[in-house]
């Protein structure tokens, strides 16, 4: 069964598509690297930021490798407590991807259930839906995230170190499930319309049934696309709050907070703590971004 | 005998794609003479519109002429720029499509769209080219015209708005008109309207009509001769009533016998099994073969041309002299 | 001959108001399209009615009323002897829905994009329970699949592999899954070329002979109803004008309307017949003209034409609504 999906997935439009996009295949490159650096980093990496023992004050503020004062054995060089910037790059973009990702998939369960119902019901519930998601997108989403995390550490003054990740998804994701809930929305107004909809309604299938198994599948298109836009823009926003002090703290950070951290150093002249987490979060949400670029127009039957 | 005004001689069409190179339109030949009204008749992918398109040059890219020529008066129009093409079209070649609410523009008014189209190839000052908008408004039988020409397309009717595209089409007094199923998308009653509209219209201007439709029964009573298309290929032409009533081509035959006829009742109507073949999977020697009720060996190795039958012409290898039909 | 489906005045409107607010600001009145405006008829078992009309006439909406996809607004239906509106809401509705199934028009809607032939007609099997065991599904899909024309291999393929012919064929198949009595077919041909069109239609007549179906086929092309139906309903602007069998209603038509719909059809055999010129198109049904709604386009149209609605009355065999034929004008 699963291999009958795989082999039409590889005979089908969209591989063809990639095989013929270098951009496409340079930026799946990249992100899978990206991925799986951040997921294998336990192993991959050459030293491990988060273990005390394991560092060196001696070694602290070391330019990278092949300048002047650099060690080989810090190949981006070192921060102010010793430890190694690329080992650190490697854990920040695992919980910078984490923190997306996760947050993407939250959005997605709200958004697309609460489309479903939106478009399948229709009337009153429609109505109110839709206004909700008016008045959420009328918020700044980061402003939102302040506010979600002021009140989280209001209610959680000592554990708010480690609920810092939940209470970033939460953040994040009240925002976004709004794109997802009006896309899906719309895709299900249309297939809801369709004959072999009405043939299920013949039939005699009942009407959360046909909801999920013939108009789920169906509106599903659209937000593929959504999703890997989205996975780049959370990572975004979570950098741009554990910038501003308030996401990932220092004890396990994120990209975002290595480039605060880094920020203080910058200008006297040890420019590698904060540059290299700036040029690894723009890696990994340009490839993440160009990826779902061209998903959207591999799916767009009409420019196949 | 008057030359013709449009040759097209062995044309082809192909269309680059990831399964390789299609061919949509494969050696089509046929001549327009002024005046008359040829029909060009087939079903779903036959590449009826892809021969009306490749004459206006409306090609939708990829698409492309690849081989043989197309004649407007004498002079070779398939090589030409765009930039000539574009004189080419409206001033000498009027054009009608299907959907009459796509084919005109919903934000500016019919005045405006008429007069535009009427000065960019007549040289008309403004009253004048409005004055000629509100007489073939009237001509094409929109009562008030005068006071309706300053309306939206979207407060038209359906087959009012298809009047206004033959008004268009036959503005700036073309010699021919392509026709691209003019009446599928309106009402039965309008179609009837606007056949005769079209039809009475463009013998009273001269123009020639190249009518292409699935609709026999459109073909039966507007046009002069008829060319049945099939998988790309051109499987018989002649006159309209001879292709009727004798064809001489099996799949014209089958064609004439599976459309339910009002004037006899019939139990069955006559089926050809199968269904036309996609463009990736054409069958060698006759386009036809697998589904003919009269196939021969040869049918299934060499292509027939077109031959001479009673009445018509038609690329059947049972014309070919010699061989016992 | 018993009477399977038997529909009394059935009406339907729909609410075609602007939103409220655009309502309150410009103070337009709520406004309401009478789709299906009053339809009486029924259908024998066994037999065929076809209805004919054009755009607006309302034969899509009473095809989607018979099945139970709209609720009417007025009017019953009755199938068998039970109202479909109460049974369809009682705990009876699933056994109804076995009795009675569509097919639709467009063959590349009617079928869900994602699924294997096989789910598609898999489904009423497994929704009214009639297949115990993933063996007995197969079984009967094949069996439905041969019985259109198709073969057992198509199971395993999708929607987009097929043409739109085939693709009608399998609609046809799952419409026959449950074994109903009464099929309504929304124009299923339309779609089709017409060599397509030939091989559909000699199936649907060969399965009505073998099985006994009884169907309501609507279609806005007179000579394809001419080929399938027994009787023939025409509609305008959502209400039958005339009902009559195949023989009278073309061989002699006697609403006016039903007599330009047959002259307007292009004339293959080119016969030389005169034609009466036709005037007009479908009025906007919006706003409908008042009393007989074709009178704006009748020639024979008179005052009380224009005030008064006529009644579908029997008259002379057939069942007619106009007030000439009554009175004897024409």
């Amino acid at each position: 069964m699963s291999s009958d999906v795989l082999v039409r997935f590889f005979g089908g439009d969209v591989w063809y598509s990639f095989r013929r996009s270098p951009l496409a295949i340079a930026s799946a490159t990249v992100a899978l690297f990206c991925v799986v650096c951040a997921v294998f980093a336990d192993w991959v990496a050459p030293h491990n930021p988060t273990d005390l023992a394991t560092l060196e004050l001696a070694d602290a503020l070391m330019p990278p490798a092949w300048l002047p004062d650099g060690k080989a054995k810090y190949l981006f060089g070192t921060d102010a407590q010793g430890r190694d910037i690329l080992s650190a790059l490697m854990y920040g973009t695992r919980i910078s991807l984490a923190v997306g990702i996760a947050s993407v998939l939250v959005s997605m369960l709200v958004g697309v259930t609460l489309g479903l119902v939106a478009g399948f019901v229709g009337g009153r519930t429609d109505a109110f839906i839709m206004r909700v998601c008016d008045v959420m997108l009328s918020f700044p989403a980061i402003l939102v995230a302040l506010l979600v995390d002021g009140v989280g550490r209001a209610l959680f003054p000592q554990a708010h170190d480690t609920l810092a990740f939940a209470v970033l998804i939460v953040a994040i994701s009240l925002t976004g499930w709004v794109q997802y809930a009006r896309t899906v929305r719309g895709s299900t107004l249309v297939e809801r319309n369709k004959e072999y909809v009405q043939a299920a309604r013949v039939i005699g299938v009942p009407s959360l049934r046909i909801m999920r198994r013939h108009v789920l599948p169906n509106a599903l298109g659209p937000v593929t696309v959504l999703a890997t836009i989205q996975v780049a823009a959370a990572i975004i926003i979570e950098a741009t709050l554990s910038f501003l002090g308030v996401g990932m703290p220092v004890t396990s950070p994120s990209l975002g907070t290595l480039i605060r951290v880094g920020n203080d150093f910058l200008l006297s002249g040890e420019w590698w703590i904060t540059i290299f987490p700036g040029v690894v979060l723009v890696m990994v949400a340009l490839s993440v971004n160009l990826l779902g670029d061209w998903l959207r127009d591999a799916l767009n039957p009409r420019l196949r | 005998m008057t030359s013709p005004l449009l040759e097209v001689r062995n044309l082809r069409v192909e269309f680059p794609s990831r399964h390789g190179t299609l061919l949509a339109l494969d050696d089509i030949s046929f001549d327009i003479a002024p005046g008359e009204i040829l029909g060009v008749v087939g079903e779903s992918g036959a590449g009826k519109s892809l021969t009306g398109a490749a004459i206006i040059g409306l090609l939708d890219p990829p698409g492309r002429v690849a081989g043989g020529e197309i004649r407007f008066e004498g002079r070779r129009i398939d090589n030409l720029s765009y930039e000539e093409m574009r004189k080419l079209r409206g001033r000498h070649i009027g054009a009608i499509f299907q959907d009459p609410l796509t084919s005109l523009n919903p934000l500016y008014t019919v005045a405006r769209q008429l007069t535009e189209t009427i000065r960019t190839h007549l040289p008309l000052n403004a009253a004048q080219a409005r004055e000629r908008a509100i007489a073939l408004l009237q001509e094409t039988g929109i009562s008030a015209a005068a006071e309706r020409i300053d309306q939206y397309p979207h407060q038209f009717s359906g087959g009012m708005r298809q009047r206004v595209v033959i008004a268009l089409a036959l503005a700036a007094n073309p010699k021919l008109v392509v026709a691209d199923e003019p009446t599928t998308a309106l009402d039965v009653s309008v179609q009837a309207q606007i056949i005769s509209l079209l039809k009475r219209l463009c013998k009273e201007h001269g123009a020639a009509v190249m009518l292409v439709t699935h609709d026999m029964g459109v073909i039966a009573e507007t046009c002069d001769r008829v060319a049945v298309m099939y998988a790309g290929r051109l499987a018989e032409i002649g006159p309209v009533q001879a292709v009727i009533h004798k064809p001489a081509h099996p799949y014209t035959a089958g064609l004439m016998g599976a459309i339910p006829a009002m004037a006899e009742d019939r139990e069955r109507l006559l089926q050809i099994d199968g269904a036309m073949p996609r463009l990736t999977a054409i069958p060698t020697g006759c386009a036809f073969n697998p589904r003919c009720p009269r196939v021969m060996d040869r049918c299934r190795e060499e292509r027939p041309e077109l031959l001479d039958a009673s009445a018509t012409r038609a690329a059947c290898w049972l014309h070919d002299v010699g061989v016992a039909s | 001959m018993s009477t399977l489906v038997d529909v009394r005045d059935l009406a339907k409107g729909f609410d075609v108001s602007a939103p409220w607010l655009n309502r309150v600001i410009e103070r337009r009145p709520r406004q309401w399209v009478h789709a299906v405006d009053g339809v009486s008829f029924s259908i024998e078992r066994g037999k065929t009615l076809a209805l004919v009309g054009e755009s607006g006439c309302g034969k899509s909406t009473v095809a989607r009323l018979l099945v139970g996809l709209h609720s009417a607004s007025a009017g019953e239906v009755l199938f068998d002897g039970q109202n479909i509106a109460r049974t369809l809401v009682g705990p009876q509705a699933l056994a109804l829905r076995r009795r009675m199934q569509m097919i639709f028009q467009d063959p590349y809607a009617s079928l869900n994009p994602r699924w294997k032939v096989r789910s598609i007609i898999g489904e009423p099997l497994t929704e009214h329970g009639l297949v115990r065991s993933d063996a007995a599904l197969k079984d009967r899909v094949v069996e439905l699949l041969q019985s259109v024309g198709l073969v057992a291999a198509d199971m395993d393929k999708f929607a987009h592999q097929f043409s739109g012919g085939q693709r009608q064929r399998v609609s046809i198949a799952r419409a026959l899954a449950t074994q109903p009595e009464f099929l309504v077919c929304d124009e299923p041909t339309s779609a089709l070329d017409v060599s397509v069109q030939a091989q559909v239609l000699n199936i649907m007549k060969d399965l009505q002979r073998s099985r006994g179906l009884t169907y309501l086929f609507i279609s806005h092309n007179l000579a394809v109803v001419r080929h399938v139906s027994d009787h023939v309903g025409v509609m305008y602007l959502g209400r039958v004008v005339e009902l009559a069998d195949k023989a009278s209603l073309f061989a002699t038509p006697r609403h006016p309307y039903t007599q330009m719909l047959l002259d307007a059809i292009p004339d293959i055999a080119m016969s030389g017949r005169s034609r009466t010129p036709v005037q007009g198109e479908v009025p906007n049904p919006l706003n409908p003209p008042t009393g007989c709604s074709f009178h704006p386009r009748c020639p024979h149209a008179n005052e009380r034409c224009r005030q008064e609605r006529p009644a579908l009355l029997q008259i002379r065999g057939v069942r007619i609504a106009c007030h000439a034929v009554e009175e004897g004008r024409i």
